[in-house]
């Protein structure tokens, strides 16, 4: 099935050199945010709250900070990985490879997702000096950490194969998944919302992300991790199956 | 026509394999329509077949077809209808056997401007499959006087600069077969001379060469053969000599001693028109007629008494026949 290994590696070391070329801009941004959210959040708000199910508020709020900033990287990573081919053109050599839809995705989305991952530990070393992580699951954290970062991956590579502009490929990420992670629980439990709200949210679909990652933390989450995991894997099928829809009838692709 | 007989002569003088390899089939179109979305029709089913080794001349005017031909072949495109096969390989079934064998050079400047030289050149090579071989794209980027531009960002280079760049990442892959879209559009006339020099080279290699152009001088110059497009069909596919001998028409122009308003009537069988007010009387003919009708012509001219006092033939070029078979699809 895979057989073209030197395009899927001269793919990946071509994402890769793009993020090299951005590499310090890229890894201080996230530590910067980390920061300000920790002093704002953390210290000036978080001493005055009280512990959530048993976990010091500075802690509770690093497992949805990194989902912050890994779903929105994630996106805009691999969006911009496939969207810019398509707008200077150079796709035209992509599309005349003899390379897979398989293996062209696997070479962008393991690229983007390689520095979705860096990103996420960067920002829980960082949320480590300002307060104490335990991981009561390591493993299975860094086993969603990888599975959200290829998940919404694909789904930013979905987004940059959909666009038509610069300004469609970035209202997904700022208009759509940055409010929605902002009001899926990343800085609060959702036993806090009054029962409407709650119900409300529990149509957004990263409450189940975010809330399963927290598990991997704390050993608890707004919902079962079981529903955390299905949910996941729901959205990964549903971001593959599209993918491969737009590769098989060439969708903004080809004419 | 000198050039021309040369290579004729080259080409007999080199033997009996050459020519019968010339004949095997490397691609194979049958059948092809496109359709756009918006119900252009870019192709109507087009059959073509291009002999292994050759180098064939897409002719055409704007909107013919023929980069949407180059793009359905290499895969940028989706056919509506037909079949191709790239040394038997079928182009959607087979894709990646078909594709290993072509180097695209499209005819817009598509580059990564913030890569080096050298990391988009090597990137090209790995896409296509091929493990990293430094010798080769260092041979490759010195042939196309890239070597000392390896280092420079694609952003840096001048627009001919960039146009080698993207030959020499459609060579980065020792491709059997090479596209070149427009190859020497908007290019100056040393990178032009540069890339005929390097298409000759390519062919003597054993490269199957397909190349469209707007220039008919160069498909008069370079091309084996030469395939006339126009308005999504195949007006015509044949060796370049043979095209101009089966639709060469010979022209024969007479100054002379005295000016005409017209054509004595006498001379009414052979169609003459006059031109350098009245001093010219030309007479059109089919070079390869029974009868080119000159002689009897020139005798019915001594009968009348309509004196010359120079005469000459011309054969049509290229560009004429190109121009007439399209102006006769056009009417059709």
């Amino acid at each position: 099935m895979i057989k073209n290994i030197h395009g899927i590696a001269a793919i990946y070391r071509f994402e890769m050199a793009r993020f090299r070329r951005t590499f310090w801009t890229s890894l201080i941004m996230p530590v910067i945010t980390t920061s300000l959210y920790f002093i704002v959040f953390g210290s000036a708000i978080g001493s005055r709250m009280t512990e959530i199910g048993g976990v010091p508020y500075g802690a509770f709020i690093v497992p949805g900070l990194i989902m912050l900033s890994m779903l929105t990287e994630s996106i805009s990573n691999a969006s911009f990985g496939i969207y810019m081919p398509k707008w200077a053109g150079t796709i035209y050599e992509i599309l005349s490879a003899p390379i897979s839809p398989l293996e062209t995705v696997i070479a962008y989305v393991g690229a983007a997702a390689t520095k979705s991952v860096i990103i996420g530990v960067i920002i829980l070393l960082t949320a480590n000096l300002f307060v104490d992580v335990t991981i009561a699951h390591p493993f299975l954290m860094a086993l969603f950490l990888v599975t959200i970062a290829v998940t919404f991956c694909l789904f930013g590579f979905a987004i940059g194969i959909w666009a038509k502009s610069f300004e469609q490929l970035q209202a997904i990420p700022m208009l759509v998944v940055f409010p929605l992670t902002f009001l899926g629980g990343a800085f609060y439990a959702l036993e806090m919302l009054p029962p409407f709200w709650r119900s409300v949210t529990l149509f957004n679909p990263l409450v189940y992300l975010i809330s399963g990652f927290r598990w991997t933390f704390f050993g608890e989450g707004d919902v079962s991790i079981g529903v955390s995991i299905g949910a996941t894997l729901l959205f990964l099928t549903i971001c593959l199956t599209t993918i491969f829809w737009m590769f098989r009838t060439g969708y903004r692709l080809k004419t | 026509m000198d050039g021309r007989g040369a290579r004729a002569m080259a080409l007999s003088a080199s033997g009996f394999t050459l020519r019968n390899v010339n004949m095997e089939t490397i691609i194979n179109i049958e059948g092809l329509t496109k359709t756009y979305a918006g119900g252009v029709v870019a192709l109507k089913r087009v059959d073509l077949a291009v002999r292994k080794g050759e180098i064939l001349a897409l002719l055409g005017p704007n909107g013919a077809g023929k980069t949407t031909l180059i793009n359905i072949v290499c895969g940028l495109v989706t056919p509506s209808s037909g079949a191709i096969t790239v040394a038997g390989s079928d182009i959607a079934r087979d894709y990646r056997a078909a594709r290993s064998l072509i180097g695209l050079v499209p005819q817009e400047l598509h580059t990564d401007a913030f890569e080096a030289v050298i990391a988009s050149v090597r990137f090209s090579r790995g896409l296509f499959g091929k493990p990293r071989n430094d010798a080769f794209l260092e041979q490759l980027l010195k042939d196309l006087s890239l070597w000392d531009k390896r280092n420079a960002k694609i952003m840096e280079l001048s627009g001919g600069m960039k146009r080698r760049v993207m030959i020499a990442k459609a060579l980065s892959h020792e491709p059997d077969i090479l596209f070149l879209d427009e190859p020497t559009a908007g290019v100056d006339v040393e990178l032009r001379r540069d890339m005929w020099a390097m298409v000759r080279a390519m062919r003597a290699r054993g490269v199957t060469i397909v190349l469209t152009t707007h220039y008919i001088e160069e498909a008069e110059e370079m091309a084996d053969r030469v395939g006339v497009i126009s308005n999504g069909e195949i007006l015509v596919v044949d060796e370049t000599a043979a095209l101009m001998k089966k639709l060469g028409r010979r022209t024969l122009i007479l100054t002379l001693t005295e000016p005409h308003e017209q054509a004595p009537a006498e001379l009414a069988e052979w169609n003459l028109s006059l031109r350098g007010d009245g001093h010219e009387l030309v007479y059109e003919f089919d070079a390869n007629a029974e009868s080119s009708g000159v002689p009897s012509l020139l005798r019915r001219m001594s009968d009348i008494g309509m004196g010359f006092k120079d005469l000459n033939t011309s054969q049509s070029s290229l560009e004429d026949i190109f121009v007439g078979l399209v102006n006769e699809a056009k009417a059709e």
